[in-house]
């Protein structure tokens, strides 16, 4: 099932030709409406205009997060703002937030790209979809809402929080398909579990979940505590929000809307382009956007292109699932690591309990991290032994992961705190 | 169909068009819109081959058309409806038809026959002076004519060039269903048009053509609410920049 076949099974021909019309057409909107591109170009001594192949892309500014925190609110839109006919602010996962807009056509791609995003997923017009993502400045929540009524399906504007009523809603309003964070849908599939209610009596079939990185091993406790069949999808409310990229059934890896954003992976130290499939830093160029245009975008996201073709059909460059992010990355110990290395660790392994926290401080001028990990109630109980056994198989699957030595403590069911948006499950205490 | 990828071309020293990229796929009505010298036509007449390309290319059907002499490239299915319809005015109208068969490798009789009949179907009002000298004819009928005697070609591509250029609103109306209903038989269509509100209304997609660029392109109906198009192109009143 496609959405817009004509253009999400394009030739590789006809969508080089269209992104290149429209990065043509939109460095003349950027270098003539966006004052910061316009001195960018000039510094760089950039003739925009004589700009004719995707491969000199390459020659193209950057552009970061700071930049649009130093033009905070409306500095980098491209239109005035009485074509504006929303406005967002990034989640301020890290730092001050930005602002972004969006004009009518802005809106109706959106609805577009989200409603291709869904259908990929195995949603139709038939579905009746519980949205938990927070309402609000956050894209997550507008986004899949316009998507899903685009499509057709039967919305549910739940918003994040108060699990039991969502539990309850998702019950009596036969909910099913699910759209939240996947640590949302943990804690959920838990309170139902309290609740005493069982997942498969539901109506649910579909999760789809974003906007935090979230492991292979994350989505088979999540598909077998709710008996779902979950996606991931990618967006950043810089670029637009959810709809950049989404994972068709195939679960492998998620399909780019190339038509609408030009995607590069580069080293983020080099800032040169990773060998194909190597990871790195995913970077996005709008190709349509009317009131935000970015050139790119430095994500900070880090993935790889799966450049084999998908069997579902479709033609767009797969990405593979976010794995970290550049600045959620660990440094310990001089070796580079990232929380969802951590996590399809703990979830491998049998006793634990898929909720964790990696604390990273700094004792006697070395680095020591501890992951603090939940384990079922019954280690509790058991002998001194058997949680012996179980830290020391953490420790040596965490070791051969990571390359590194990190102390392991295990705490009781149910006391590291709850996530109901995006979870903050690092806490690096060297900073301060 | 058609791909152009930066194309530049002019007259002498004046460069018209400036890095043009523009696509046509098959059964789409593609318009170019803009102002008065903003190179519409010469975008056209370069496709068509009668001013040469500077820069860049143009592939039709996987054919590169600036190594090809104009005479050529009709024959590969690339036709022309040129401005002011430019009809021969002292030969009948259904002399005028046949001369657009002229490209044609097979042209028996009979293929003729069909093809008049065809263009004679689609504008009645041509059968009906199929006899007269094209000269007599009103605008919108030399309009029709010209259309036709493009189609006459059996193209894979017609070119329009500003096929409203001084017709009444009511004559401008029924070319435009006309152009329609030949996207609904499956033909192509680029047209460029002055006119911009009648031709984003028909066309599936559009291209804004401001001083030899591009500066805008999208659907027909995105554009039609674009801000910048209105202001430029659809007499919406101007609004102070902010």
């Amino acid at each position: 099932m496609y959405w817009q076949q004509e253009k999400e099974c394009m030739s590789r021909g006809d969508l080089e030709q269209l992104q290149l019309e429209r990065l043509q057409s939109t460095l003349y909107r950027v270098g003539t409406h966006v004052p910061f591109y316009r001195q960018k170009f000039r510094e760089m001594k950039l003739d925009y205009d004589s700009f004719d192949s995707l491969a000199d892309i390459h020659k193209l500014p950057f552009t970061m997060k700071q930049d649009l925190r130093d033009n905070y609110p409306y500095g980098m839109f491209a239109v005035p703002l009485r074509e504006v006919v929303r406005i967002h602010s990034s989640s301020g996962t890290t730092g001050m937030a930005t602002v972004v807009g969006y004009t009518r056509n802005d809106i109706k791609t959106w609805a577009d790209l989200v409603a291709r995003i869904l259908c990929a997923a195995g949603l139709t017009a038939d579905d009746v979809i519980q949205i938990a993502f927070g309402y609000g400045l956050f894209t997550g929540g507008f986004g899949l809402h316009y998507g899903a009524e685009r499509l057709g399906a039967s919305v549910i504007p739940m918003s994040s929080g108060n699990t039991k009523r969502q539990i309850q809603i998702m019950q009596d309003f036969k909910t099913t398909a699910l759209v939240c964070t996947p640590s949302y849908a943990l804690n959920i599939a838990d309170v139902m579990l309290d609740m005493g209610i069982n997942p498969r009596g539901l109506s649910l079939k579909f999760g789809l979940f974003g906007a935090e990185p979230w492991s292979e091993a994350m989505r088979r406790e999540i598909n077998e505590k709710l008996g779902i069949q979950s996606t991931d999808n990618y967006g950043l409310s810089e670029v637009m929000g959810p709809g950049v990229a989404g994972e068709c059934q195939e679960c492998n890896g998620l399909h780019i809307n190339e038509d609408h954003f030009l995607a590069e992976v580069l080293d983020p130290e080099t800032l040169e382009p990773v060998q194909p499939g190597e990871i790195g830093e995913l970077v996005l160029t709008t190709l349509t956007k009317e009131a935000f245009p970015v050139i790119r975008y430095r994500t900070r996201d880090l993935t790889r292109l799966l450049p084999e073709p998908c069997p579902c059909g479709r033609t767009f460059t797969r990405m593979q699932r976010i794995l970290g992010r550049t600045d959620d990355m660990l440094i310990i110990k001089g070796v580079n690591v990232f929380p969802t290395q951590i996590e399809s660790v703990l979830f491998d392994i049998d006793g634990t309990v898929p909720h964790y926290r990696i604390v990273v401080e700094r004792v006697n001028h070395q680095d020591k991290a501890t992951v603090m990990v939940e384990v079922k109630e019954s280690y509790f109980f058991d002998e001194m032994k058997k949680q012996g056994a179980l830290i020391d198989t953490i420790k040596s699957r965490l070791a051969s992961e990571l390359g590194i030595g990190v102390a392991v403590k295990l705490v009781e069911e149910r006391t590291l705190e709850r996530f109901e948006g995006k979870g903050q499950r690092v806490i690096d205490k060297r900073a301060i | 169909m058609l791909r152009i990828r930066n194309l530049e071309s002019g007259y002498g020293k004046i460069k018209v068009l400036k890095h043009v990229s523009m696509h046509v796929d098959p059964g789409e009505i593609v318009t170019i819109i803009g102002a008065n010298g903003a190179g519409k036509t010469t975008l056209l007449a370069t496709i068509a081959g009668l001013v040469k390309a500077r820069a860049g290319e143009i592939l039709f059907r996987g054919q590169n058309l600036p190594a090809l002499s104009a005479e050529k490239i009709p024959a590969l299915g690339c036709v022309m409806v040129p401005e002011g319809r430019q009809v021969f005015a002292t030969m009948s109208v259904e002399e005028n038809l046949i001369l657009g068969a002229h490209v044609l490798q097979k042209k028996g009789r009979q293929v003729q026959e069909e093809l008049l009949e065809h263009q004679y179907a689609l504008f009645p009002v041509l059968r009906e002076r199929k006899g007269q000298l094209a000269g007599t004819l009103s605008g919108g009928e030399q309009q029709m004519l010209a259309m036709g005697r493009a189609l006459m070609a059996r193209p894979q591509l017609v070119m329009m060039d500003e096929p409203s250029t001084g017709l009444a609103p009511l004559i401008v109306k029924e070319i435009f269903q006309i152009i329609v209903r030949l996207r609904d038989e499956g033909n192509t269509v680029l047209l460029v048009e002055q006119n911009a509100k009648a031709a984003l209304a028909i066309a599936d997609r559009g291209y804004v053509l401001e001083t030899g660029k591009v500066i805008l392109q999208g659907p027909a109906a995105d554009l039609l609410t674009n801000q910048d198009v209105q202001r430029a192109y659809l007499g919406r009143e101007k609004i102070e920049e902010q």
